[in-house]
């Protein structure tokens, strides 16, 4: 089975800085994939060349099988994504903002419509379909969100930060959409700030300095790492004077 | 005093550090003046008029060559008959006619009013007033040098105006209004949002959570755009000086400490919007439309206060720039001096009193 | 004026309109000197109930006092003697280091020099920076700025709305050491966060949600009156994993907990009673351990009593 994200030797300079340094990395398909590091290690680069919104300065790289130089508006129809910050309309409703992310991606009529009931059904928000977003409760949003965002089935969704903020429940019950989407076969590729979070993932990778420094399951990496949270692996890898190579 | 000091200070910085937008400040009313004063002048030259002479004397002949020597007006056709007039009109060629009684000569010697008609294609005012007001000008002042300064049944009233305006020039006209329109939405328009601006980056929550009194953080803010403002002011009364010919006869000075407190009231009318508003975005909406519109209808700066409805004509006393027009045309054209002035100088205290009195009570202490 | 805790709410209420009760009856008191923290999700309330402290919103009801100053009454003084760090990055972007900390003393008429001694830590670590402007600066430096400015008055209660958001984990961490150095010098410090991993940082804790308090108490303490058993576990398909839990029969609730399910029970059950059952369900490479109590286990059991 081909994977869903190659990347090899992936690289962007910007005049003499060097953002993303020969990253080489593999996500295979149906996996829960986190993409980890400080602020400025690099990592928003690096996505951004994945999705194909910036031109990488060397290396190679293969999104859904498409190549990030030349079939970027392949790769963009074959990828989803929700970001915390921005991901819905606060002044649309609901339904609105469905028909609304259904029709950027070109869904006829009908599959927006059996969607939209699906959708609705599925996060148990019949009796709010018609209200704005806004007035949604942060967790409600955060899950139509996300199902919004595979409204199209992506090969694979790009989530950053997505359960920052949000209450307990709300969160697992946000990452067992996930798992489920994955279990269905759907690639899912998450950043974030937040080391509890990622260990949710399947895989994890930690950049430091415009390169990958670490690359396992959180369980691996913790007992390479004698860590009993992958925060004191990220710790140990990205503070100066850090023992591990 | 240290506090309203660092604030300035920090407000200068803000106001420095920002240079798109200085140079727009500084920029925009170069631009304006420009605009105004070689775009939008109504100034007449070589107008096309027509003249139905039945008087045929002394008098007609020289008014009509003193149409000629102006400059404004060509004499395109001498007509014959009254009715040749409405069809000359129609055919578009000319927009004006002056029409000269058959017995003027004999009537101005026996003391009756003697009447020159004036007839003009209304169908566009602005053209039609500007050309009435020039041909009365030149007929006034010939029939007043023919009485040697003695008081003369005038046939036709020439408007006062012209008398400070001799040479008919609209940009000695449009430079005091853009001065004030300026000078007030651009005023008004930097408080505002010197304001909102910092309740919509947070700032203004730190800075509600200190010691700053209200009145400190009022002033402090309204001092800075003062300077900033009279640069402005500055900009448009050069231009208009130096490009436009535009004269400074009274004192300089006193202009100056005018301009100075036109710019307070209008910087403290930010303030007060900026008290009611928590955006940048609507804070300039309402200093850009909600101001613009009175200010350039109601202030006298295009259409003359006195032919406005009676209620217009009380709103009008509201608007700050109506009294400053006032103030600056008869500062730099007529060149009085303060004492004809004060009272109008007194009302924009008052209002400029009223303004940062308005914005200390309505400050919040709290966030909504 | 006597009141022997630094921060004392009593049945504090907020609403915004019609429909949202930010807070609801909140109680809750902070002794002199303490770290506290305020834990739970956006929207809980919690920058709602430390603006009210911080006298820029009132509340509909009840009162709360800061040093034994009303927060209605003696705005003044509190003004004059906390210090507040809001959710959002608050400073002059566009002035430089050196020119906000400056600034903030001169209005709370101090001096950068005069109050040194309680920013060094924090202030010590930007001064190579001091001409900078504060927009250029990374997300762990804007929040050591902001800390500062904060400071510099040496105020006796510290409020910090969601400081760690938003900054990655080895900022959060060197944040963290900052405020316990700073306790040691005795400032009363209430800190909120929506991460529950920063509640063990705390002395003591609000767990809050939907603007009412759940539980005050230590960490330990509340972790510890979690009374159900607790196992930890994994097996090749968690997502079958989750929802074969749910059908046991004493499961009580199952969460994923990053790469294990914890399960909690009704009543002792076997871990290999739980073994044989996963067996049944054809899962292969199970583990099952007891599990650490955590904050979220505890508050997610607490949420779903509400």
């Amino acid at each position: 089975m081909l994977p869903a994200i190659t990347a090899d030797k992936l690289t962007k300079r910007f005049g003499d800085f060097t953002a993303v340094n020969q990253i080489t990395f593999e996500v295979k398909k149906g996996e829960i994939f986190g993409f980890l590091g400080a602020n400025g290690a690099g990592k928003t680069t690096a996505i951004r060349m994945l999705n194909g919104l910036s031109r990488p300065t060397a290396g190679k790289a293969q999104v859904a099988g498409f190549d990030v130089y030349r079939q970027t508006e392949k790769i963009k129809r074959r990828i989803g994504y929700m970001s915390q910050k921005f991901s819905l309309y606060e002044d649309l409703t609901v339904r609105e903002n469905i028909q609304f992310y259904g029709g950027i991606y070109g869904l006829p009529l009908a599959e927006i419509r059996r969607q939209m009931k699906q959708l609705v059904a599925g996060l148990g928000m019949e009796p709010y379909a018609r209200n704005l977003v806004k007035s949604l409760p942060l967790g409600w949003r955060q899950k139509l969100a996300f199902s919004i965002s595979i409204m199209h089935n992506p090969e694979i969704v790009f989530l950053d930060e997505p359960t920052g903020g949000v209450d307990p429940i709300t969160r697992r019950q946000f990452w067992e959409m996930i798992y489920k989407a994955a279990n269905e076969g759907m690639t899912v590729f998450v950043t974030t700030h937040y080391m509890d979070e990622a260990e949710y993932c399947n895989r994890v990778s930690i950049m430091a300095d415009g390169r990958i420094a670490a690359l396992d399951t959180p369980h691996a990496l913790k007992e390479q790492f004698h860590a009993t949270s992958m925060n004191d692996v990220f710790l140990n890898l990205t503070r100066p004077g850090r023992q591990a190579s | 005093m240290k506090q309203l000091l660092i604030f300035i200070r920090k407000e200068t910085y803000h106001i420095f550090r920002d240079k798109r937008t200085l140079l727009i400040l500084l920029g925009m009313p170069m631009v304006q003046v420009l605009l105004f004063g070689f775009a939008i002048t109504n100034e007449i030259t070589n107008a096309r008029i027509a003249i139905l002479d039945q008087s045929k004397g002394e008098m007609s002949r020289n008014i009509i060559q003193r149409f000629t020597a102006s400059g404004y007006f060509e004499i395109d056709e001498n007509l014959q008959s009254l009715s040749d007039i409405e069809r000359h009109f129609r055919q578009g060629k000319t927009k004006l006619v002056a029409v000269f009684p058959p017995q003027l000569e004999e009537n101005m010697k026996r003391n009756v009013p003697a009447k020159i008609q004036l007839v003009a294609d209304a169908t566009d005012p602005n053209t039609a007033t500007t050309l009435i007001n020039y041909a009365s000008a030149i007929i006034g002042r010939y029939l007043q040098e023919q009485s040697h300064g003695q008081a003369v049944p005038l046939a036709i009233n020439t408007e006062v105006k012209m008398l400070y305006n001799p040479r008919l020039k609209s940009v000695y006209m449009f430079v005091p209004g853009v001065i004030t329109i300026i000078l007030m939405l651009m005023s008004a328009m930097m408080t505002s949002i010197a304001i909102t601006r910092e309740k919509e980056l947070g700032t203004m929550e730190v800075l509600l959570v200190s010691p700053l009194r209200p009145s400190t953080i009022i002033i402090g803010k309204v001092i800075p755009y003062i300077v900033l403002a009279l640069a402005m002011a500055a900009i448009v009364l050069l231009l208009g000086a130096f490009v436009f010919n535009m004269p400074i006869r009274g004192s300089l000075v006193l202009l100056i400490a005018e301009c100075v407190l036109f710019v307070i009231t209008s910087l403290s009318l930010g303030i007060l919007i900026s008290t009611r508003t928590e955006t940048q975005q609507v804070a300039m909406l309402i200093s850009l439309m909600a101001l613009m519109l009175p200010t350039i209808l109601l202030s006298g700066f295009i259409f003359p206060i006195e032919s406005m409805p009676k209620v217009l004509q009380i709103l009008s006393n509201i608007i700050p720039a109506k009294w400053f027009i006032i103030i600056i045309k008869n500062v730099m054209l007529r060149g009085t001096g303060f004492s004809f002035i004060w009272k109008e100088t007194l009302i924009l205290l008052g209002m400029a009193m009223f303004f940062i009195a308005a914005s200390i009570r309505n400050f919040k202490i709290r966030l909504a | 004026m006597s009141n022997q805790f630094a921060i004392d709410i009593q049945g504090v209420s907020k609403r915004y309109g019609k429909d949202v009760q930010a807070l609801d009856e909140v109680s809750l008191q902070v002794r002199p000197g303490e770290l506290f923290g305020l834990i739970g999700p956006d929207g809980a309330g919690k920058t709602t109930l430390i603006r009210i402290l911080a006298t820029l919103l009132l509340a509909d009801e009840g009162q709360a006092t800061v040093d034994g100053w009303d927060v209605r009454k003696d705005y003044k003084q509190i003004r004059r003697n906390v210090g507040y760090m809001p959710g959002r990055f608050s400073l002059y972007q566009d002035l430089s280091v050196e020119e906000n900390l400056t600034f903030f003393a001169t209005i709370f008429g101090t001096t950068i020099r005069e109050n040194y001694d309680l920013i060094r830590d924090i202030y010590g670590q930007l001064e190579p920076f001091r001409t900078r402007k504060a927009g250029k600066l990374s997300g762990g430096m804007k929040q050591k700025l902001a800390l500062s400015c904060a400071l510099i008055h040496k105020p006796s209660v510290l409020f910090l709305d969601e400081p760690t958001t938003g900054v990655d984990a080895v900022s959060r961490h060197e944040f963290w050491e900052m405020l316990q150095r700073l306790r040691q010098k005795g400032i009363t410090i209430l800190v909120s966060t929506p991460y529950m991993d920063e509640a063990s940082l705390c002395e003591r804790v609000a767990l809050i949600q939907k603007g009412r308090i759940l539980s005050i108490d230590t960490p330990a303490n509340i972790v510890g009156s979690f009374d159900k058993p607790l196992l930890a576990i994994r097996t090749d398909d968690m997502y079958r994993l989750i929802n074969d839990l749910r059908q046991f029969e004493s499961t009580h609730s199952a969460y994923p907990f990053g790469d294990y399910v914890h399960l909690a029970l009704d009543g002792p059950i076997w871990a290999e009673a739980v073994h044989a059952y996963l067996v049944g369900k054809e899962h292969t490479g199970i583990e099952i351990k007891p599990a650490e109590v955590t904050i979220e286990d505890s508050f997610m059991e607490l949420m779903s009593k509400e």
